[in-house]
């Protein structure tokens, strides 16, 4: 038995798709996935009959699955997969996908995630979460994951001494990354005063740290590059990606993720190192959990954080280019979709097809998933490294 | 910032009554080994017994080793503050109306963190806490992290007051305040700064010891109430159950016989009547009205006092039929709970041992002083729990029966 | 028993029905009304207890039944105004006929004689009725008939505040009743078929204390004769001339129980008060 990782040759991942999204909507989880599909299918020039793989993230679905998705779209697909992971699912399914065709398991791996988000939707989906979250999160009136990242938020700003201005240079400028993006919900520029003026939501959160819910749709198609070629699609490589799960369980407060353990993996497989990454789009449910991916993955040490934020700009055209489609903070998080965001932006920065703010030479793209606050730290985290054909 | 519980101003009469919401009461149920401890006033985790690690939030199996044998053991509840928040919004009906609203994560001594409610005299994070097992308005355990090495009162933090079921200012029913047991509550919830009790009493013609001098205490009313007598229950509860925030159960009829010891069914019967039977009228003629005010502002309906006893638990067969008909109470005390949770009202059984009357004459010490009986109803009330056995008998019943309560049924029985 | 014949009987029934409807017959109710704030004798806490008058609702014209109300009743047979049958007491416990279903039914009409004793009542909680206040009264109206009740007016049923009603204190009751002599007298002199009483029982409160103790109940009820308690407007009858209907519940091997004590009065003799 080989001990060593399999590298992901020949993985090509292609045709970014996004269902745009809306604050609310009437329809069914199903319906953007449907959407998402449609406009995988179309994008790619093939038919519908040409997606062999699925893999869906979704939290609004039920009482539906991937498999109920199977009939209710009509596909016959010989490789199925649903990622439960939340922000993390993007990042998963990317793996998966690229070890099935690989293997050959499946030619064509449509990967969709999607919800939609009606009025009580929020409440309901973090009603039954998690069984930690309603035995011992809950019942203390914080449904939901403000309280949560708030008390991380906190540790972080007390242990490495942080400031709120520190976190509101990244949400300011994912604003003004997402106002060249015509899919992002939110119009107006954020300011710093206004960032950090705004109402308390839970303490040291405030407004602008917390995501906006609403419904929508992300996708890409995962096949061999041989395929993406013969079909004429710009497709990117896919060169190193890592997945850890319930990371440092003896952290007493989490402030680091998954990624320490494998990203010294992650980035000998893909041939590159921090240095070379020319932009990275994080999963940003909140400030902190940026923090936690720049540092994580190696682009400062643990702690240094705050201070590399002080030194870089994060627009498309900064030092550090980050989140340029605006992130979920500026964009909105259409449930488990928040997670592939920053995984199809990734794909249209590499490809040369960004649709908001093209970073120039953008030859090496880090994309980075983390989800499902469980009880008091998030479990799920995930990197990946695209890389320019 | 904390203070003592203000006199609550007067109801404005015309406003519609605010209506009972309650904390989430969704719990798995190997979580729900928490309120077994939290009833009682304790903070029990699960302990791994091959392993030792203690285990949060509650699970199947060892977080460290998977072995399955976990026992809920009670822990010292010290640990670390190590992170707070304070929300400002909550999807919750009962925490957006009580916003805002502190948390705490707090890192035991024993290795694991916890979510927490945060007592407002509570430092900032880090500093040192105590955490304890407390029963929320639905009546489901949570953790209260409170400064350690301070006594403090649950009931003087504002937020955290709710837990509680405090008399101060309150107006409180004792259903028997003739009897020993029924004179010393009353005393003692006028201690307890209630502000009004109604002494209820029946048998006109009995004037037992002392019973001229609660007549004379001020901030009480006698009212004539016979719990065997469905019209007495009914009249009163349509005289002032809809001023009632706290009612206290103390009527019993207590005859020591066993079961061959006393032919024919009247006297278990009797004790039917009173101690089962009694607590239904009650129930039936108050309850759905205190449900009604189970949110009425700061003088809401907020609690019921069952006066059980440790022989509910298991049959003492000396007190044979006394022992059925105090089992028959508890039962229906349980069915008072569930209908009452609902409205956020408490219901609190009393399980003494035997106390110092006249029935228990016979029994040698130690037996419980009613003044003894009185302060632990009253403890129960200003804190945070649902059963309690007051006196060594009853801790000592109560340790054998969860231990093996059929060894407790060959013991009582020798 | 000398038969009357059948006609002068239909004429003398006839009489009777007139004679009520026009008034000149008045039927005095002896009755006070059973319900559950009516005092209950109370034994020793250790002995085995009469209960009170108890009602609980069956349905009320609602969904327990909606066209009817009824209600389903417990009550000690020596609850409120009652009847005592000879198999009460011990002293009556082998005779024949001595239980309520048992009990001849001729002796459940019959002629009453009322004694008032209600201002020396009222001065005394304890008074005892005695011979010479008996012979004192037989000398104003007349010799006690054989076989008629004999009544202690009182007016303790005035007292509608219960703990006055009852009248405990450290030592026990204290209500008034016959003493020994008097049962005695009334027994083997007068021939009487019972005793009737305001308070709660037929013998004084201290009566536990009397050799022998109840007197009235272990000597009337030891002879086959019959007891009545907690009567009521007494002051409305007049010291002879009364007839009382008193048919206790026929119940099996019944003690006693709960009754309709009415009284016939001649008009011109009701609501005469003590001479």
């Amino acid at each position: 038995m080989v001990n060593r990782i399999a590298g992901y040759e020949g993985v090509a991942v292609a045709v970014p798709v996004t269902v745009p999204y809306e604050r609310f909507s009437i329809r069914g989880a199903h319906w953007f996935m449907a959407r998402a599909l449609k406009q995988l299918v179309d994008g790619a020039g093939i038919s519908k009959d040409d997606i062999d793989g699925l893999c869906v993230a979704s939290f609004t679905l039920a009482p539906d699955s991937a498999v109920g998705l199977t009939q209710h779209l009509g596909l016959s697909p010989r490789w199925l997969d649903h990622i439960p992971m939340g922000g993390a699912s993007a990042i998963v399914s990317l793996r998966r996908a690229a070890r099935a065709v690989q293997a050959g398991d499946a030619e064509i791996v449509a990967c969709i995630a999607g919800d939609t988000n009606q009025i009580d939707s929020f409440r309901q989906s973090t009603a039954s979460f998690s069984m930690f979250a309603q035995d011992a999160v809950y019942p203390y009136g914080a449904g939901g994951p403000n309280g949560s990242f708030a008390f991380l938020t906190a540790y972080y700003m007390r242990t490495y001494g942080a400031k709120p201005a520190d976190f509101g240079k990244l949400c300011v400028a994912q604003r003004s990354n997402a106002l060249r993006n015509p899919n992002a919900l939110f119009k107006k520029p954020l300011t710093l005063d206004e960032y950090l003026g705004a109402r308390l939501v839970a303490d040291p959160l405030r407004l602008f740290d917390c995501v906006m819910p609403c419904a929508g749709a992300d996708a890409f198609l995962v096949m061999c590059e041989e395929r993406a070629r013969r079909l004429g699609l710009p497709h990117a490589r896919l060169t190193g990606a890592i997945e850890r799960h319930n990371a440092f369980p003896d952290d007493p407060v989490q402030h680091r993720g998954g990624w320490v353990m494998d990203r010294d993996h992650l980035y000998a497989a893909a041939g590159v190192g921090p240095a070379d990454i020319d932009v990275i789009e994080v999963y940003d449910d909140y400030p902190v959990v940026c923090v936690f991916q720049i540092e994580d993955l190696g682009f400062c040490a643990k702690g240094e954080g705050p201070e590399f934020i002080r030194r870089h700009s994060f627009e498309a055209n900064g030092s550090f280019p980050f989140n340029t489609s605006g992130g979920q903070l500026s964009v909105g998080q259409a449930g488990a979709a928040g997670g592939t965001l920053g995984l199809v932006e990734a794909i249209r920065q590499v490809t040369g097809q960004a649709i908001g703010a093209q970073v120039e030479h953008a030859r090496h793209a880090l994309v980075s998933g983390y989800g499902m606050i469980n009880f008091d730290r998030g479990l799920c985290s995930g990197a990946a490294i695209l890389a320019a054909t | 910032m904390s203070d003592t519980i203000k006199r609550p101003k007067r109801k404005n009469p015309i406003l519609r009554t605010r209506a009972p919401t309650l904390p989430p009461e969704r719990r798995s149920r190997i979580a729900l080994g928490l309120v077994r401890g939290a009833a009682l006033g304790r903070l029990e985790l699960q302990r791994c017994a091959e392993c030792g690690a203690i285990q949060y939030p509650p699970r199947e199996a060892c977080v460290r080793c998977l072995s399955q044998e976990l026992e809920w053991t009670v822990m010292s509840g010290e640990g670390e503050l190590v992170s707070e928040t304070t929300l400002r919004h909550s999807q919750e009906l009962f925490f957006r109306e009580r916003m805002p609203w502190r948390l705490g994560l707090v890192r035991l001594a024993e290795g694991v963190s916890l979510v927490v409610h945060l007592d407002a005299r509570c430092g900032p994070a880090p500093s040192a806490v105590k955490v304890e097992a407390a029963l929320d308005r639905a009546g489901q355990a949570v953790l209260v992290a409170r400064p350690a090495g301070r006594d403090t009162t649950l009931a003087d933090e504002p937020k955290l007051r709710d837990m509680t079921s405090d008399p101060r200012f309150r107006k409180v029913l004792v259903t028997d305040a003739k009897s020993p047991v029924g004179q010393a509550v009353v005393r003692a919830v006028l201690e307890a700064s209630a502000d009004l009790v109604w002494a209820g009493h029946c048998e006109p013609w009995k004037n037992p010891p002392g019973w001229a001098a609660i007549a004379e205490l001020p901030k009480t009313t006698l009212v004539p109430l016979d719990v065997t007598d469905t019209k007495s229950v009914n009249e009163l509860a349509a005289e002032l159950g809809f001023k009632v925030d706290i009612v206290i159960n103390t009527a019993e009829h207590h005859r020591t016989f066993g079961l061959f010891g006393r032919a024919g069914v009247e006297t278990a019967r009797a004790e039917m009547e009173t101690n089962c039977f009694g607590l239904l009228r009650l129930a039936q003629a108050f309850g759905p009205i205190m449900q009604a005010r189970g949110a009425d502002g700061d003088s809401s309906a907020i609690a019921w006092v069952n006066l059980l006893s440790i022989y509910a638990l298991s049959n003492f067969p000396q007190h044979a039929t006394y022992s059925a008909s105090m089992a028959a109470a508890l039962s229906v005390s349980q069915a008072l709970r569930a209908e009452m949770r609902h409205a956020g009202i408490r219901v609190i059984n009393m399980f003494p041992g035997p106390i110092d009357d006249e029935w228990n004459q016979l029994l040698l010490p130690p037996k419980l002083a009613p003044s003894a009986v009185a302060r632990a109803i009253v403890g129960s009330l200003k804190g945070s729990v649902e059963d309690v056995y007051p006196g060594d008998i009853a801790q000592d019943w109560l340790a054998r029966f969860r231990d093996n309560p059929k060894a407790l049924e060959r013991e009582l029985g020798r | 028993m000398k038969q009357h014949d059948s006609a002068a009987g239909i004429e003398i029934l006839a009489g009777f029905t007139t004679a009520l409807t026009t008034g000149a017959i008045r039927i005095i109710d002896l009755t006070q009304t059973l319900g559950p704030d009516f005092p209950s004798i109370v034994m020793p806490p250790e002995m085995g207890q009469s209960r009170a008058f108890r009602m609980e609702e069956i349905s009320h014209y609602d969904e327990r039944g909606g066209g009817w109300y009824w209600n389903n009743l417990s009550f000690g047979e020596h609850t409120g105004t009652h009847f005592d049958a000879p198999i009460h007491w011990v002293s009556g416990r082998d005779l024949p006929n001595s239980s309520t279903d048992t009990i001849p039914v001729n002796d459940l009409i019959a002629p009453a004689v009322v004694i008032d004793c209600s201002k020396e009542s009222a001065d005394d909680a304890d008074f005892l009725l005695r011979v010479d206040f008996i012979k004192a009264w037989e000398a104003k109206h007349g010799k006690i008939p054989p076989r008629c009740w004999v009544l202690m007016r009182t007016d303790w049923s005035k007292k509608t505040d219960p703990a006055a009603y009852q009248n405990y204190d450290e030592v026990g009751q204290h209500t008034p009743g016959p003493d020994p002599d008097a049962v005695r007298f009334l027994l083997n002199e007068r021939d009487v078929l019972g005793f009737g009483t305001e308070t709660i029982g037929t013998d004084a409160g201290q009566a536990a204390h009397f050799l022998p103790p109840y007197p009235c109940h272990y000597y009337l009820h030891g002879a086959g004769r019959y007891g009545l308690q907690c009567l009521t407007n007494l002051d409305q009858l007049p010291p002879t001339g009364s007839s009382l209907i008193a048919p206790p519940l026929k119940i099996l091997k019944g003690s006693g129980s709960p009754l309709r004590v009415l009284a016939l009065v001649p008009s011109n003799l009701a609501g005469v008060a003590r001479p």
